[in-house]
């Protein structure tokens, strides 16, 4: 039997470590200067450089979040905000180099491309080095791409909105991002166009003291459809590294976008990571997300049903191991008549792991005859671990329905004996229970990323007993 | 090698510092079934749980032999993996984990070798069609709001799946009406054969009216006061267990 110490942990692929080779890596630390000289390395119109250099005003003047996990440990001037790797963007596999190729290879990414996705984007470090999607789809008229040649392309689209979905003051990472922010995806699905097959991008965090804070923009038009998988991971170093990332999404009129999510970084990584979307009219989000990774995570989407019978539903599932402080949560804004949000969020700790639950539900005076239903389970692996659940409801009108439910709970040494008198192992009942609780969250995710979720948890388990 | 299954000498358990067996000998051969039968707070459900070894409970004195072998301080899979089973008075609930997807895990952890999923879900129905069973059980979570019948014949189920050479039955027929009661008597005869045996847990007397057993234990404050047949069974029925305290 495999006993190892959560430290020892194999995590095989994600931990391979390519050489901290780049083209250009900028200095350490925040000023004007670095601002300016990432704006030029990155052939930024001169709007864009001038949004960064607000961008940066407002993120000097915002305070650090006074709730949540302490974050003091961040240094931004230990922290380099540009790494370029050592390529260009291609559209195809061969011309991206070895090394940055074996890394997606193991990553499964050009394989799951062939088999079950539309259209794929791969960032390194700051950059997208690779970015395709099927022919089909470009002949329909749908934009899938790197964010700096949108920027370039469809300026008017990308300044409508760019950083509205989610403006610069909302908090300090936020305009960290906008002051640095670099790669992510673009994606724009004409109206009544319904893209049947997932759009996936992967981020993937290889330089050591470095930040990667790529910009995921969606516009999925009136009456369109989509389903995007996003999935990040970085290789473990001693130093801390931050991602803060942003995600806009926009689900017009009558539209559907389902937006999956499997975090996976390195244990020394800071995931203060923004994610938001504006729902219009019948229009309906779908959030499902899973979070393992990460040595302090404070990870919140957020739907606002601004339109008439606006939908959204949020599944997600958060795991903690030692060392890991995830702070995870879900946030809704009813701002409509009609609208329903649907919650459904679960999380494992152990080995002193903290896992919490923090969210927002907020049914605004105007949006009469609106529904909202909560239901968070905590699962706590032993003694030593931590679970909290922090909700705030914020309900402004009596003409709703609304629940929430919380329930934390252990594993019981009478289910244990259970499942061992039918022959299992301590860790194999264990793991079957942990396996169960998360399997509801799991048939949501797409079937590789469910095998790689199962994966995850028998990888985290194997450091829990002993 | 002897016909002896189970041997239990001098068996003595405590249950949160307190005796509870104050010294069990008990033999089951193969072929044969068995019942244990008192009052509550007797020790019933003490002894199925020390047999294998649930860490709730310390043994502080005797031996349990299986088949030959010390099982005394064995763990409860490795126990499991030798051949007993328990069906549980009240079986836990395991969510997200369907029943067939417990039992093809369960059978390949008892027999060690891979378990062939058409073949194995053939035989998953032909003892639900047997034990009436809704067939759409199969896919629900283990135990997950299945009614007290519901998880009692689910335990009958796994046992004849898992096909152990001892089973172990502790209060399997409490609760159930007339009609489950049977569905479980026959259950254990189809389990039943030469090279098994069976020890049926209980404190009262309804089973036995559907099925024929050989030997009844009267187990009484930690101790076995008496040993019988059938007939003791009957004698218990008509008369209560006051003569015995």
């Amino acid at each position: 039997m495999k006993k190892t110490n959560l430290d020892e942990i194999n995590r095989n692929i994600y931990d391979i470590k390519n050489k901290d080779e780049y083209d250009f890596k900028i200095k350490k630390g925040l000023t004007p200067e670095i601002i300016e000289e990432i704006s030029k390395q990155k052939n930024d119109p001169e709007w864009m450089k001038e949004f960064r250099l607000k961008a940066l005003d407002v993120y000097n003047k915002l305070e650090l979040p006074t709730w949540g996990p302490d974050i003091s440990e961040l240094n931004m001037d230990e922290i380099a905000t540009y790494v370029r790797p050592k390529t260009g963007l291609s559209n195809s596999w061969e011309d991206v180099p070895e090394d940055i190729k074996n890394t997606f290879d193991k990553l499964g990414i050009p394989e799951a491309e062939k088999t079950s996705l539309a259209g794929v984007g791969a960032q390194y470090d700051s950059e997208v080095v690779y970015h395709s999607m099927k022919e089909d789809l470009i002949k329909q008229g749908v934009i899938y791409t790197d964010m700096e040649t949108a920027v370039r392309e469809y300026p008017e689209l990308v300044k409508e909105h760019f950083m509205k979905c989610v403006p610069v003051h909302d908090h300090k990472f936020v305009a960290l991002h906008g002051a640095v922010w670099s790669g992510g995806s673009f994606v724009y699905v004409p109206k009544g166009i319904k893209v049947d097959i997932p759009l996936q991008s992967y981020f993937r965090l290889n330089s050591p003291e470095s930040g990667q804070f790529e910009h995921t923009l969606i516009i999925v038009d009136e009456g369109a459809s989509l389903h995007f998988i996003e999935g990040c991971s970085a290789p473990k170093y001693n130093k801390v590294n931050l991602h803060a990332g942003c995600v806009e999404l926009y689900v017009k009129d009558n539209a559907y976008l389902r937006y999956s999510t499997i975090e996976n970084w390195s244990k020394n990584m800071l995931n203060l990571n923004t994610k938001k979307a504006i729902v219009g009219k019948n229009a309906k989000m779908d959030w499902v997300s899973g979070s393992f990774g990460s040595k302090i995570s404070m990870l919140y989407p957020m739907s606002i049903l601004n339109g008439e019978g606006a939908k959204t539903e949020y599944t997600g599932i958060s795991f903690a191991g030692g060392g890991q402080n995830l702070d995870n949560g879900f946030k809704v804004v009813h701002n409509a008549k009609n609208t329903s949000s649907v919650v459904n969020a679960k999380s494992i700790s152990k080995n002193g792991g903290k896992c919490t639950y923090r969210s927002l539900v907020r049914i605004n005076e105007n949006a009469k005859n609106s529904k909202s239903s909560v239901s968070c389970e905590s699962l706590m692996l032993d003694d030593i671990s931590i679970s909290d659940t922090i909700p705030t409801n914020d309900i402004r009108t009596d003409e709703v329905e609304f629940s929430h439910e919380a329930k934390i709970g252990k594993i019981s040494d009478k289910t244990i004996f259970y499942l061992m008198s039918r022959g299992l192992s301590e860790e194999d009942a264990k793991a079957m229970i942990v396996r169960g609780f998360a399997n509801p969250i799991a048939k949501e995710l797409p079937v590789e990323y469910a095998v790689e979720m199962n994966n995850l948890i028998n990888l985290e388990l194997e450091g829990a007993i002993g | 090698m002897s016909n002896n299954l189970l041997e239990i000498k001098n068996l003595h358990v405590n249950a949160e510092e307190k005796e509870i067996l104050k010294g069990i000998n008990l033999n089951i051969n193969n072929g044969e079934i068995h019942v244990i039968m008192g009052p509550n707070g007797s020790g019933k459900t003490t002894t199925a749980n020390a047999i294998l070894n649930n860490p709730a409970y310390t043994k502080t004195n005797g031996n349990i032999i299986f088949n030959g072998e010390d099982i005394s301080n064995l763990k409860t899979d490795e126990i499991a993996r030798k051949g007993v089973f328990m069906s549980f008075q009240l079986p836990e609930e395991i969510p997200g984990v369907s029943v067939t997807n417990f039992l093809k895990y369960a059978k390949n952890k008892i027999t060690g070798e891979p378990v062939k999923i058409f073949q194995f879900k053939d035989e998953l129905k032909k003892y639900m069609e047997e034990l009436n069973m809704n067939p759409k059980n199969m896919e629900r979570s283990l135990n997950v709001g299945f009614s007290g019948g519901e998880k009692k014949k689910n335990e009958i189920l796994q046992m004849l799946v898992l096909n152990p050479k001892l089973a172990i039955l502790d209060e399997t027929d409490s609760g159930l009406d007339v009609d489950a009661i049977k569905i479980v008597s026959k259950g254990i005869e189809m389990f039943k054969n030469e090279n098994n045996a069976v020890l049926i847990i209980t404190h009262n007397t309804k089973i036995l009216h559907s099925l024929k057993v050989d030997y009844v234990h009267v187990l009484v404050n930690g101790k076995i006061v008496k040993t019988g047949t059938q007939e003791l069974a009957k004698e218990i029925e008509e008369n209560g267990y006051a003569q015995y305290k």
